[in-house]
């Protein structure tokens, strides 16, 4: 576990963290007809001591835009300023920032020590004050007794552990993470999730941090910059990127959605729709933008779908609401259903089940959901 | 009932390569012990791997009426400039090369790829014209300038760095480092198996050199080992054939480069684990 008593001597108030800002982040890769746009004109501010999560799937630009952060991508257009300052001219070694790399690149053949102790020693630090600053790394880490360890003689979450303590140590007004954890086992990587949240909260140093993970962004983030083809989908906290995402994609990407293919009947009020689905006439939330699009889909979360049994001998069958069990899964905390229903097939999630009323497949269900819990968002976002 | 077949065919491969082994390593055997020969008998039984009767006539000839040890010191000198140059240069030529942006660098990378292409003999006289219009003809400067970079070493070095990840070095760079400081720090000494492979071939090579030093010099006093003993073999000391004495000063010859050699090779097998996980 961290010793956030030794990081907080460590940084000791001598850390300003920094207000990050991106501007029309651009990057283009190659020329004419090959051209790439990688990132397309980012807007992006960062407050000081905010943990921000760049997500989204391989290729959408997210390590990119952290690359041109750090300064090992010049942008093609755009700026990067930190605390008002342009940081587009300065070279990486002159950035008052910190990176944990996915591979952790250590250097293979100095010791852990010397492994933290690199940054400080290009600083010409005293070397009392050095060895000092060192010592509480390792200790802020845990890492004391493995300082004189070669990298390869540890493991991955000791090499992780590294990584961080040489960033930390530098007292950066920015600290960059690239995927940090993929390389983890999934137990070690819970644990140091909670381990680097903990500490960023502790510490309050700006954090940016890449992933494709949407468990790591959702548990670890103030805000989620969801991205997706250079672009920004939306930038909010966890809990609305997850209840009122901005577009399909973010829906999509962040958990898991049925999307049903409803009819708008009428915008009651302000943020509200009133839709009909599965028989009935229901008012739900609404992406601002609902109301005045063609063509809408009504999100429903699995968890947020109710499932009841139909007494199948009173006759019935599958009416306007019922739908039929194709598959039903136990995994013992919840079960997981595909219903088929008039909307097409969806899935739902029921927690905590009682293992006597598990519907099985064939059964006919009658199919409800909390309208509250619904969000209802145009098919397609209008670009800009 | 399967062991035989078994057993068999590994007798046979063994047999094979001790084959393959005994001539691949008897001329060397015949060279140092026909430098132990008397001079009749390294005529009469050229083959012989122990001599019937043993002197070292051809070494005492060799150090006290030749120029052997001022040809050894030439050697020397010109291998122990020649290889630190050329491991400074290689490497540093190889690190642009691999990581560096500059306008230009794929046409430097064609050249130096195109450089090996060229056989060393058809330079020869261009050589001579250039070291003479520089005026460091019969000279050290003559002999070992041009030697201090290679084509081939730039291109091994170059490929070793392009296998150093990355972020490594980029790691450097975000805790302060300057280009050439991640260079000498970082990236240099991660490359330290391609460094070894370089000494010994740069080693190996110069000390080996035999054309360069017939172009750029004519002085006797800059005689190098390999000059020496082929004036040797070409029959200078006239007077029979001289097979001990030759093969001696062989055989003396050969000794730094497998000195070198037995010190370098272990380490170049150290890879750079532990780099990086994944």
């Amino acid at each position: 576990m961290t010793d956030l008593a030794a990081a907080e001597k460590l940084l000791d108030n001598t850390t300003a963290s920094g207000t990050l800002r991106l501007r029309g982040l651009t990057k283009e890769f190659g020329n004419g007809a090959d051209k790439v746009v990688a990132v397309d004109a980012i807007d992006l501010d960062i407050e000081p001591g905010e943990f921000v999560t760049l997500l989204g799937p391989s290729g959408c630009g997210k390590t990119t835009t952290l690359r041109m952060i750090a300064g090992f991508e010049d942008p093609s257009g755009g700026q990067v300023t930190l605390d008002d300052v342009n940081m587009i001219d300065t070279p990486p070694n002159k950035r008052p920032m910190a990176m944990v790399f996915q591979s952790y690149a250590l250097f293979p053949h100095l010791k852990v020590r010397d492994n933290v102790a690199y940054g400080l020693k290009i600083r010409r630090t005293p070397s009392a004050k050095l060895r000092e600053e060192v010592d509480l790394a390792l200790e802020s880490m845990n890492l004391s007794a493995l300082a004189n360890r070669a990298p390869n003689q540890l493991s991955g979450g000791q090499q992780q552990r590294v990584a961080l303590a040489r960033a930390m140590v530098m007292k950066p007004r920015v600290l960059l993470f690239d995927e940090p954890l993929s390389n983890l086992d999934a137990k070690l990587r819970e644990r140091m999730r909670i381990e680097i949240r903990t500490l960023q909260r502790h510490l309050g140093i700006t954090s940016v941090y890449v992933t494709h993970d949407q468990a790591e962004a959702m548990s670890m983030s103030d805000r989620i910059v969801v991205m997706n083809g250079g672009r920004v989908e939306q930038a909010a906290s966890p809990d609305i990127i997850y209840r009122q995402p901005a577009s399909v994609f973010v829906a999509d990407f962040i958990g898991r959605a049925n999307f049903l293919d409803v009819e708008k009947e009428t915008s009651t009020q302000q943020g509200r729709a009133r839709v009909k689905v599965l028989g009935h006439s229901v008012d739900v939330p609404a992406h601002p933008d609902a109301p005045a699009a063609e063509d809408v889909v009504l999100l429903l979360r699995p968890e947020s779908i109710r499932l009841k049994a139909v007494d199948t001998r009173a006759g019935g069958g599958l009416g306007g609401h019922e739908g039929r069990v194709l598959f039903s899964v136990f995994y013992g905390d919840h079960v997981e259903y595909e219903v088929e229903t008039e909307h097409g097939t969806i899935t739902a999630v029921v927690a905590d089940p009682n293992v006597d009323a598990i519907h099985r497949e064939g059964d006919d269900v009658e199919v409800s959901f909390n309208a509250e819990r619904a969000w209802l968002l145009p098919r397609t976002r209008q670009p800009g | 009932m399967r062991k035989r077949p078994v057993g068999f065919t590994l007798v046979a491969v063994y047999v094979l390569l001790i084959v393959l082994a005994v001539i691949y390593i008897f001329p060397f055997l015949v060279q140092v012990a026909t430098s132990f020969k008397t001079e009749p008998e390294a005529a009469s039984n050229p083959l012989a791997l122990i001599p019937t009767t043993w002197t070292t006539a051809a070494y005492k000839t060799l150090f006290a009426n030749s120029d052997f040890p001022l040809w050894f010191r030439n050697s020397f000198i010109v291998t122990v400039v020649v290889t630190l140059g050329r491991v400074f240069f290689n490497s540093l030529a190889g690190y642009a090369l691999a990581r560096l942006q500059f306008r230009g660098r794929g046409v430097v990378n064609a050249l130096v790829i195109a450089v090996m292409a060229v056989p060393g003999v058809v330079l020869l006289i261009p050589k001579f014209l250039v070291i003479n219009q520089l005026g460091i003809y019969d000279s050290f400067a003559g002999m070992i300038i041009p030697l201090l970079a290679d084509a081939a070493g730039v291109f091994i070095m170059k490929n070793f760095f392009e296998s150093i990840p990355a972020s490594v070095e980029e790691q450097a760079r975000i805790d302060g480092a300057g280009t050439f400081r991640t260079f000498w720090s970082i990236v240099l000494p991660m490359a330290t198996p391609a460094l070894m492979t370089l000494v010994i071939l740069s080693f190996q090579g110069s000390w080996n050199e035999l054309n360069h030093f017939i172009v750029s010099t004519q002085s006797p006093s800059l005689t190098t080992l390999t000059k020496g003993v082929a004036q040797l073999a070409s029959g200078q000391l006239s007077q029979g054939t001289q097979y001990p004495l030759k093969l001696a000063a062989a055989a003396l010859m050969t000794v730094p480069v497998a000195i070198v050699f037995f010190i370098f090779q272990r380490r170049i097998m150290n890879t750079t684990s532990g780099a990086v996980k994944g």
